[in-house]
């Protein structure tokens, strides 16, 4: 038997089965025109939706109680990347792991890197944290300074304008929509952040332990002081060690909170919380991590609502 | 006129893309108007929200600025200011690939002698399918450079490091980064897509060693020299299909002098999600090819080490599932990974007995097998950092055809390999995560493998990778 043959036959005893395989998969074909989107994290999709209502599909690849750093490339994202027209994401190599791997496997070029349909939202701020010195055993460190930009809600206007302009330049149909929401969008967005401001001004100061350093930017915002970390090293999960060594300094220097997000597990936080008596407060950290934050101004009213509750 | 039509068919020829042939007319020629008023029009709109945003970015700048020096002031560890410019190095190495290395030792404490190593019933692959060394050894280091090479490909290049001081090229292909409606292409070598572990690279595994069915059927990992062109459907449920066209270089195929493909393996992938919690694929793939004196050491029926060799046609099928689950979809703490896969192969050809007449004198006649074997395995992280599992691998050898052994020429004794035996073997493994990017492990096997023989393994691993983030594969 010749390779050549065996090849022939090959592919037509496997033709029939491929076609019908084919065929089974056309009637799921979405038959809305609607800009499809993929957000690697839900304050995206948040913002999406704020600014394209129905005109765009949105799903995020990401919920608020994952970790955005940790999750797979799985075989559902790479369906969802094939079929989208934009991906927006953080970027600053929070989906260092699986995002890369997601645009290769997605056989998609609307979404590569450089194309307008890939938004990195976090090229579009100022990032904090920007490393000095890039070793690993200082941890997993971001090269271009910390990632989680989105609690800065300054940093969500900046991003909200360009995004409806990449809404409108993929969409072009719905142009005149898109800016006209974003605007709207806007006006009530900057009210919402004076509100905040003026809420949140007996939070100044404010001395807190967080979880892992996804609070930077809130803490910026609104002058709040982080003097420590659960975890030893950005990345690397609570040691008791590292907590018996937190648990002595808060003696001497107690904080006033203990922060974690949604998606962190409390018990290194209720540990801590048991043996300092200082109060652990779970903040929603996006869009989804708690009953309040159900779109991006719950978002920021629960987490200012949760931080006022702390006791003086 | 002339003239004005050669410019309308440059200007259509420069919009619609080499290669296209046109005849343009005048009322194509007023369409083509009609879209460069539009385009222009388009970037005066964006030339105008440009400047627009401009103006904002000017009045948010300072207050950004002050936010960004009370950030410095007040955070704890807080080093580097605030910056947008991302700036990297100028330089020669700027377009350096990504770099990534792996680190691999072993401690292996064997009650066979790993010199011996067999698994009865199927012909042995010429792949590094035993236990390994005995005592402390370097494992293969892996060495692997990645880049995109233009907007259209992207290269990778990993080179496995043996412990006796050899290079192999583990993977090298270059891949289409542009391409769209699901398809994509890769040229060079690259790992089969033949079920479900032989794509991932060594140090990704759960266990130390390959699971029994990948050794038999895969040479331990097949990564073959070929073509290969996958497609994703425009489904909600992934679906993948894709065909890999190669030269057979290795097992079960050999190294042909001979033009044209010597392999050819077509797959199809199915996979998605049930709820937030758990996500699933399934594979099946089918891999053709023929091998060409194949050949092997086995002892016959005099004592006489001699060396056989099979030509014919090779069918395998693989048949492939995994099932991962954390709670929320969030892995960091717990979560669970179900994976098993089911091979079948079909071997039809001829046996030539003792090629180098060394005993009985060099015989040929028909061969012909059907042989199955899986393996089933979980691995549970029970808290951060720390995993367990257990793997099941059972072989089924069959009996083979032998042509000589009917025919009375020669008896079984003298084809001991082909011992019809059912192969089983039971792994333990623990490991420990100081971090993403090391791992220790303990395993403990019971291997019987070799008919009439348990070999009880321990083995002690270490895994380290430096360099570029790997890529956190499904």
């Amino acid at each position: 038997m010749d390779m050549g043959n065996a090849m022939k036959r090959l592919i037509s005893s496997m033709w029939p089965a491929a076609m019908s395989l084919l065929l089974m998969a056309l009637p799921a074909l979405p038959a809305t025109a609607a800009l499809k989107v993929l957000a690697c994290e839900p304050e995206w999709a948040a913002l999406v939706r704020e600014l394209a209502a129905d005109n765009a599909s949105v799903s995020s690849a990401t919920t608020a109680l994952q970790d955005a750093h940790h999750i797979e490339a799985r075989p559902s994202l790479i369906a969802r990347a094939r079929n989208a027209d934009l991906v927006v994401c953080t970027g600053s190599e929070l989906e260092v792991g699986w995002l890369p791997p997601l645009l290769r496997q997605s056989g998609n070029a609307r979404i590569q890197p450089g194309k307008p349909g890939y938004l990195e939202a976090s090229q579009l701020v100022a990032r904090l944290e920007i490393p000095k010195v890039l070793d690993r055993s200082l941890g997993d460190i971001h090269p271009a300074g910390n990632p989680h930009i989105h609690l800065d809600p300054r940093n969500i206007a900046k991003i909200a304008q360009v995004l409806s302009e990449r809404l409108a330049y993929l969409d072009p149909a719905n142009a005149d929509t898109y800016r006209a929401r974003t605007t709207a969008f806007l006006a009530r967005w900057d009210a919402a952040i004076r509100r905040w401001e003026t809420e949140a001004a007996p939070l100044k100061g404010l001395t807190m332990v967080v979880y892992h350093k996804n609070m930077s930017y809130l803490n910026a915002w609104l002058g709040l002081r982080e003097v420590g970390s659960l975890e030893p090293k950005p990345g690397m999960p609570p040691t008791t060690a590292h907590l018996a060594e937190l648990v002595a300094r808060m003696q001497t220097a107690p904080a006033k909170a203990i922060v974690y997000a949604a998606y962190n597990n409390p018990q290194a936080a209720e540990f801590m919380s048991e043996r300092t008596k200082i109060p652990a407060v779970m903040l929603p950290f996006t869009v989804g991590g708690s009953d309040r934050a159900k779109d991006l101004f719950g978002l920021f009213d629960d987490t200012l609502a949760r931080l006022l509750a702390v006791p003086k | 006129m002339i003239k004005r039509i050669l410019m309308a068919v440059a200007v259509a020829a420069a919009l619609a893309g080499p290669g296209t042939a046109v005849a343009v007319t005048d009322a194509e020629m007023r369409e083509l108007r009609e879209q460069v008023e539009q385009l222009k029009r388009e970037y005066e709109r964006r030339i105008d929200a440009l400047e627009r945003r401009l103006k904002q970015a000017e009045g948010t700048a300072g207050k950004a600025e002050a936010a960004a020096s009370r950030a410095q002031a007040t955070a704890v560890g807080a080093e580097a200011a605030a910056s947008s410019a991302g700036a990297r190095p100028a330089g020669e190495n700027a377009f350096n690939p990504a770099v990534s290395l792996i680190l691999n030792g072993v401690l292996a404490n064997l009650s066979q002698d790993p010199a011996r190593h067999q698994i009865t019933g199927f012909a042995p692959t010429g792949g590094e399918v035993g236990p390994g060394n005995r005592g402390l050894s370097l494992a293969e280091t892996e060495l692997a450079f990645s880049a995109n090479i233009d907007p259209n490909f992207r290269g990778t290049l990993i080179a496995a490091l043996g412990p006796d001081d050899t290079v192999a090229v583990e993977e090298g292909y270059i891949q289409g980064i542009g391409l769209s409606h699901g398809l994509g292409i890769k040229a060079g070598r690259f790992l089969a897509n033949a079920g479900y572990v032989n794509e991932i690279h060594p140090h990704a595994w759960d266990f130390v060693d390959a699971p029994l069915a990948n050794k038999v059927f895969l040479g331990k990992q097949l990564a073959d020299d070929g073509v290969q062109l996958k497609w994703v459907a425009p489904t909600e449920t992934f679906v993948e299909l894709g065909a890999e066209i190669g030269r057979g270089r290795a097992f079960p195929g050999t190294n042909r002098d001979k033009n044209g493909a010597g392999a050819a393996n077509l797959f199809a992938r199915l996979g998605g999600d049930i709820g937030a919690s758990t996500a699933w694929r399934l594979g099946l793939s089918h891999l053709r090819t023929r091998a060409q004196n194949r050949s092997y050491d086995d002892l016959d029926s005099t004592g006489t080490q001699v060396n056989n060799s099979f030509s014919g046609a090779s069918r395998l099928w693989v048949l492939d599932g995994v099932l991962k689950w954390a709670p929320n979809g969030n892995p960091g703490y717990n979560n669970f990974k179900l994976q098993g896969e089911y091979f079948r192969r079909r071997e039809d050809g001829t046996l030539t007995y003792d090629t180098a007449a060394a005993s009985l004198g060099t015989q040929s006649d028909i061969y012909s097998s059907s042989q199955s074997g899986w393996y089933a395995q979980g691995v549970y992280q029970f808290m951060p950092r720390w995993r367990a599992g257990y793997r099941y691998d059972r072989l089924n050898s069959g009996t083979a055809k032998l042509g000589l052994v009917d025919s009375g020429a020669l008896t079984a004794a003298d084809f001991p390999v082909y011992a019809a035996h059912q192969t089983t073997r039971n792994t333990l493994m623990l490991d420990f995560n100081p971090s993403e990017f090391s791992r220790l492990r303990l395993q403990l096997a019971s291997d019987k493998s070799r008919l009439g023989a348990t070999d009880k393994q321990v083995f002690l691993q270490y895994i380290m990778s430096l360099g570029a983030h790997g890529a956190h594969k499904f």
